[in-house]
């Protein structure tokens, strides 16, 4: 029994773009969806810019760590090691 | 840069955090530790005790590194104790502080992400009111300009918490959904309602701009 969806609205759309773009629609509902972008140009605009967000999102440089904070953690990784954690280097 | 793109890449690089290899562990806090300030921001309600969360974690990594049995990935299990840690910590500010955050907002799932004014017709099955300009064609946008990266920058500044912490994890980090689910103990269906707020608030931003307008 193939049951068909009644058309989506633009505005349900908008809410189903991220589930829709993370594969987590049921099928009949995907298709709901592909089949409202297919006739709408602002709704398939609106899934572009969704796109373009995570595409800038993901192409943010990364944030730099405060050399203080590095050489802090570091000296304290470097005394752990060294303080006993390990046993001590086999001498030569 | 990935610290750790495999599972061999994992293993050598475990093995030279227990060896004591300090570029080793540089490198790995260089990678996770930005990410780590803003995951604990959502729990405590400074900056600066966010700050001071994520480096108690990493003084708990050095301590437990030999005790990591490898069943989750290094950035699961470092992730874990920073999100076990600023949880408590969180709590026990919160019994001094009016509550920082809670957006308790993984309940609104039925709230609209896009505001309803921008439709027309019956409430919640409405059609654009205006066509949607394309700016997504701009060249700053489509080249990932420095202009379009800081509207996005300035967006997540500005975005509840909650919502924040899993975009930074999805989409800046690359994370799958089910590692996010499992640090942050919450469900597949939050994580995507999070998510969705976090994307279309950062389109809305850089809709705002006006590119090309």
């Amino acid at each position: 029994v193939r049951l068909r969806r009644r058309p989506l609205a633009c505005q349900e759309v908008v809410e189903l773009v991220t589930d829709y773009l993370e594969g987590a629609l049921p099928r009949g509902l995907a298709r709901a969806v592909e089949r409202h972008l297919a006739g709408c140009p602002n709704c398939r605009a609106f899934v572009e810019q969704v796109r373009a967000a995570i595409r800038l999102a993901r192409a943010l440089p990364p944030e730099e760590v405060g050399d203080d904070v590095l050489d802090a953690l570091t000296r304290a990784f470097e005394e752990y090691h060294d303080g006993g954690g390990d046993p001590p280097r086999a001498a030569p | 840069v990935a610290v750790a793109a495999g599972p061999d890449d994992e293993r050598d690089l475990l093995a030279r955090l227990r060896a004591g290899d300090a570029g080793a562990f540089r490198d790995v806090v260089r990678h996770h530790h930005p990410a780590m300030v803003r995951v604990a921001e959502g729990y405590v309600r400074s900056r600066a005790v966010a700050e001071e969360v994520v480096q108690d974690t990493w003084l708990a990594v050095v301590r437990g590194l030999d005790g990591f049995e490898g069943r989750a990935s290094l950035r699961t299990w470092i992730f874990t104790i920073l999100v076990r840690q600023a949880q408590a910590r969180g709590g026990r500010e919160q019994r001094t502080e009016p509550s920082a955050d809670p957006t308790g907002e993984a309940a609104l799932g039925a709230t609209p992400s896009v505001p309803p004014s921008r439709f027309t017709g019956p409430p919640g099955h409405g059609a654009w009111a205006q066509p949607v300009a394309r700016w997504h064609d701009d060249p700053a946008v489509a080249q990932e300009s420095a202009e379009a990266l800081e509207a996005v920058a300035a967006t997540l500044r500005q975005m509840p918490l909650q919502r924040r912490q899993v975009m930074v994890l999805r989409d800046l980090e690359g994370w799958t959904s089910q590692e996010v689910c499992d640090v942050l103990g919450i469900s597949e269906g939050n994580q995507r309602v999070l998510l969705h707020r976090a994307r279309v608030q950062v389109r809305a931003g850089l809709e705002a701009r006006g590119w090309g307008s």
